[in-house]
């Protein structure tokens, strides 16, 4: 296999990155292969921004996600090699201890499905009350206080504080879960997408309770999601991973004006338009690759109209097609450098 | 939850009246002739009958029940043994004691031993540790126990002198027998437990729990093991069943005075108002622990507790 | 259905499964494989350790031991597999009703199953066996009857988790009689389980057999039940304990491979294990 090319890197002020991850590798070796479900992941992240990290099921993102606060299910999973820095100290070097003083505290995590992620039989008072205790020096009666303060501001009246999670509706144990989260005020969130399980309308009302704690908490996020709706309403920048690395990154507004790379491209497309009428929906053809067999070269290009003899050779880099707008595709970096008019816009190429 | 616990109690009453019935019945279908039992076979017919007419005995079946059952429940009056002629009350509160005394110890071997290996064996899952204590838990499931018993007495009494083989009265006295009842309990135990923490282990809350950054430790003796513990306190209780028909086999080995021996003795003679006495009252225990247990397992799990406010 | 008893990749559950195919077909062919006739006595050779003549002794009649297993196997697995389809069956088609027809049919045979189960198993059985006498068949009506309301338990739960299922709607929509549904539909599904408890039913079956034989119920000499067995040999154990080791050796060796095999076949069937 060809050698990774060196990604180009973003040229920000390092003081602003709270989070780098460079070249950042994860296997699972099982009894039936090794399972590649992170591959050179690169992922930059500044103070204060929200990142949404989008990509269908599969691609690696929780795992990702689960890389960073170390939390990988030991056997059988392995961080092979890369960095990843937080604040500027390298996470993978860290001792456990030092990572259980993070946890919780500096980076938390809101995970996917609401109704498994609380404990059935401590109070919801308890469980916040908790994170607090591990992280600060107050007595139980204080953290109690807190964990009302907490749920005041997500929402729940604090006499509930005394109840167990099976008498709380999905939608409310949710804000619990980011009320766990955030009351010890991390400067990381990661939110695992905190709203796929729920129902659509709860959907829209934690949302806006995210949007509304991310101001008060000034919080840098990143939202791990596979709807592109919910990154335009509350991203700065996005990031598009498939089959283990990230295929494209840039702000918000540049990568809905303009996608690059053939499978943002095709994630797009595929959003049925309300004005179009058509017969059948864009898809993009053939599936996920088998991340533990995973095609030479360029991970899409068996799936890719662009795709040239090059992209079954080589794996592409991060190339900055725009600035801030990084890509892993040379055919389509070279595309746009030749006709920069040509935008592929929303509506895909003719 | 007080009315789930009076509900649960008055519900015992017809269980209580069913399990008579039961027993009652099988007795009143045993072949043989009370009257002949107690009076002997030289007995004339007409001192037969009447026995049989003092005793009820020519009554119609749910008059002789209802009597038997109107009788128990007021003067505590089950029969009298056919062969001592003594109230089976007084025959099995004496024999009583040694079987309860039995059947606790072993129960607190069994917990005391097949919880704690079986979290360990659900830690470190696939270790020597696991893998040495699931083999001696199949094993202790597949013993008979009266086979264990024998091989023990064998081992500790015959060959080592040890150990006495047979009594309960001092504390040597009840080491082989408890050990050779509760090892079925104990497998069964541990490997309930390993499952339930296996489960436990593998659920989001846990996941949770580590990315508070809670410590290891923690995460698995508190957080865990308490949710594994729900469904292992009713697989106790079920045992104690187990373990109280396995007392009876295992007072026959080691010729302990309990309820066991006295209905394996009773059913040999043909002592039945003492067999039937004796199952009664074994049944009324299971069912007091298996409520013991039910009220435990609600007090416990937060979601039972509320379906029954 | 076969394939999910290909995935039965444990190898303990087809050690199990070996050992207990070897058992049937030593109790078939039982008359075949003994040496000697399990009642003939050997008075001159009383008491013997193994030798070449009694590979594994006589016993205090001077019998074949090796002989005497042999024709247990076929007491004991017969004793087994009976009991566990009387339980199957009585409990099996009561659970069915229960659970099906739900209302108070359902309260009323689940109450008569209440008070079942508050009698431990073997109590019961000992209880039944002490009624009716000793003797192989009731016997198996002993201990089978009294693994009845596990099974009925088990069925009637397995029902009522499919007949809530939309296929069984469907049946009904399309006038599907009561009776089709339960046996074209619902016991077929609800097999998994089933055959988990049976397989394990039939070791706690035997276990329980061997345990009534030995205080003195069930069966009676000549007849070389395992537990009689032992109880027979109980009283030589100080000087001749292979009277009784081989006897529950046996027993052992049986349970063991019908509960591997049993736990093969519950992982096996078990929809969250499947890859």
């Amino acid at each position: 296999m060809k050698p990774t090319a060196k990604n180009d890197r973003i040229p920000a002020p390092e003081e602003r990155l709270l989070l780098e991850i460079r070249d950042l590798v994860i296997h699972y070796e099982t009894d039936d292969g090794t399972v590649h479900a992170v591959e050179n992941l690169d992922l930059r992240l500044r103070r204060g921004e929200t990142l949404g990290f989008v990509g269908e099921t599969g691609a690696g993102k929780t795992t990702t996600a689960l890389g960073i606060m170390r939390l990988i299910p030991s056997p059988p999973g392995v961080i092979k090699s890369g960095k990843i820095l937080f604040e500027g100290e390298d996470l993978l070097e860290k001792s456990e201890a030092e990572m259980r003083a993070i946890r919780g505290d500096k980076i938390a995590m809101i995970f996917q499905d609401p109704m498994t992620s609380l404990n059935p039989v401590m109070t919801m008072g308890k469980q916040i009350a908790e994170v607090v205790r591990l992280h600060r020096k107050v007595s139980e009666k204080e953290a109690l206080a807190i964990a009302g303060d907490m749920l005041e501001l997500v929402g729940i009246p604090r006499e509930r504080i005394h109840e167990y999670p099976h008498q709380f509706s999905g939608g409310m144990k949710q804000r619990v879960v980011i009320a766990i989260a955030l009351v010890c005020d991390p400067s990381l969130l990661i939110a695992d997408e905190p709203t796929t399980a729920l129902d659509v309308t709860i959907q829209a009302q934690v949302l806006n309770l995210m949007k509304k704690l991310k101001q008060q908490f000034s919080a840098s996020m990143i939202l791990i999601t596979h709807d592109m709706g919910i990154v335009a309403d509350i991203c700065d920048t996005v990031a598009i991973m498939y089959a283990g690395r990230v295929v494209e990154y840039a702000d918000k507004a540049s990568l809905f004006t303009c996608p690059v790379h053939p499978y943002t491209v095709g994630l797009f497309d595929s959003v049925p338009d309300l004005e179009d009428d058509k017969e059948e929906l864009n898809v993009i053809p053939g599936l996920m690759p088998d991340p533990m067999d995973l095609p030479q070269g360029c991970t899409f290009h068996p799936r890719c109209r662009f795709a040239v003899e090059t992209c079954r050779l080589e794996k592409p880099a991060m190339r900055e097609v725009a600035p801030g707008h990084f890509v892993a595709c040379p055919v389509r970096a070279k595309m746009l450098r030749e006709h920069p008019e040509q935008n592929a816009g929303n509506e895909g190429e003719n | 939850m007080l009315r789930y616990v009076v509900r649960r109690i008055l519900f015992l009453i017809p269980v209580f009246l069913g399990v008579t019935f039961c027993v009652f019945t099988l007795l009143y279908l045993t072949p043989g002739d009370p009257a002949r039992m107690v009076l002997g076979d030289l007995a004339t017919e007409k001192a037969v009958q009447e026995f049989r007419d003092k005793e009820g005995l020519n009554d119609p079946f749910l008059v002789q029940f209802g009597s038997y059952v109107y009788k128990a429940a007021t003067k505590g009056d089950i029969g009298r043994s056919y062969i001592t002629k003594r109230p089976v009350m007084e025959e099995i509160l004496t024999a009583f004691p040694y079987t309860i005394k039995l059947s606790a110890l072993s129960m607190l071997i069994s917990i005391l031993i097949g919880i704690p290996c079986g979290i360990l064996s659900a830690i470190r899952q696939y270790s020597i540790f696991d893998v040495i204590t699931m083999i001696f838990a199949m094993i202790g499931l597949s013993m008979p126990v009266f086979w264990l018993g024998l091989l023990l007495i064998l081992l500790f009494s015959v060959q080592l002198h040890w150990l006495p083989s047979s009594g309960f009265d001092t504390w040597q006295a009840m080491i082989l027998p408890s050990l050779a009842l509760s090892a079925q309990a104990i497998s069964i135990i541990t490997r309930m437990t390993r499952s339930s923490m296996l489960e436990v282990i593998r659920a989001d809350y846990i996941r949770t729990a580590r990315a508070k950054g809670q410590k290891e430790s923690v995460v698995i003796w508190v957080h865990a093991l308490y949710n594994a513990l729900i469904p292992v306190v009713t697989v106790c209780g079920l045992q104690f069943g187990v373990l109280l028909a396995g007392a009876i086999l295992t007072e026959s080995i080691f010729a302990i005075p309990g309820i066991g021996r006295l209905m394996v003795e009773s059913i040999k003679m043909r002592d039945y108002p003492v067999v039937q006495g004796g199952v009664l009252f074994v049944a009324i225990t299971f069912s007091l622990v298996n409520l013991f247990v039910d009220l435990v397992y609600a007090y416990l799990d937060p979601r039972i507790k509320a379906q029954y406010k | 259905m076969e394939v999910l008893f290909r995935l039965k990749k444990s190898p303990l559950a087809m050690v199990g499964l070996l050992v207990v195919i070897l058992l049937v077909v030593v109790a078939l062919f039982a008359n075949v494989l003994a040496p000697y006739s399990y009642s003939k006595q050997h008075l001159t050779h009383m008491f013997e350790g193994p030798s070449k003549n009694f590979l594994l002794g006589t016993d205090e009649f001077g019998r074949d031991i090796l002989s005497r297993l042999i024709y247990g196997a076929r007491i004991s697995l017969m004793v087994g597999f009976i009991a566990v389809s009387i339980a199957l069956l009585a409990g099996g088609v009561l659970g069915a009703i229960s659970g099906y027809y739900g209302g108070w049919i359902d309260n009323a045979i689940m109450r008569v199953m209440d008070v079942l189960l508050s009698i431990p198993q073997t109590l019961l059985a000992i209880a039944i066996a002490a009624s009716l006498g000793p003797g192989l068949f009731n016997l198996m009506i002993a201990v089978g009857v009294s693994s009845m309301p596990q099974y009925a338990r088990i069925v009637r739960s397995s029902v009522l988790s499919i007949r809530g299922m939309e296929f069984i709607e469907a049946a009904h929509a399309v006038g599907s009689s009561d009776m089709r549904i339960i046996f074209k539909h619902i016991l077929p599904n609800s097999m998994a389980p089933i055959i988990v408890q049976a397989t394990l039913g039939v070791a706690f079956a035997i276990l329980n057999a061997a345990g009534l034989s030995f205080i003195g119920l069930g069966i009676q000499p000549p007849y070389p039940e395992w537990g009689a067995m032992l109880s027979g040999g109980r009283q030589y154990i100080r000087d001749y304990p292979h009277l009784t080791l081989y006897p529950g050796l046996a027993i052992m060796i049986t349970i063991l491979a019908l509960n591997f095999l049993g736990d093969g076949l519950r992982d096996a069937l078990d929809p969250k294990l499947k890859r």
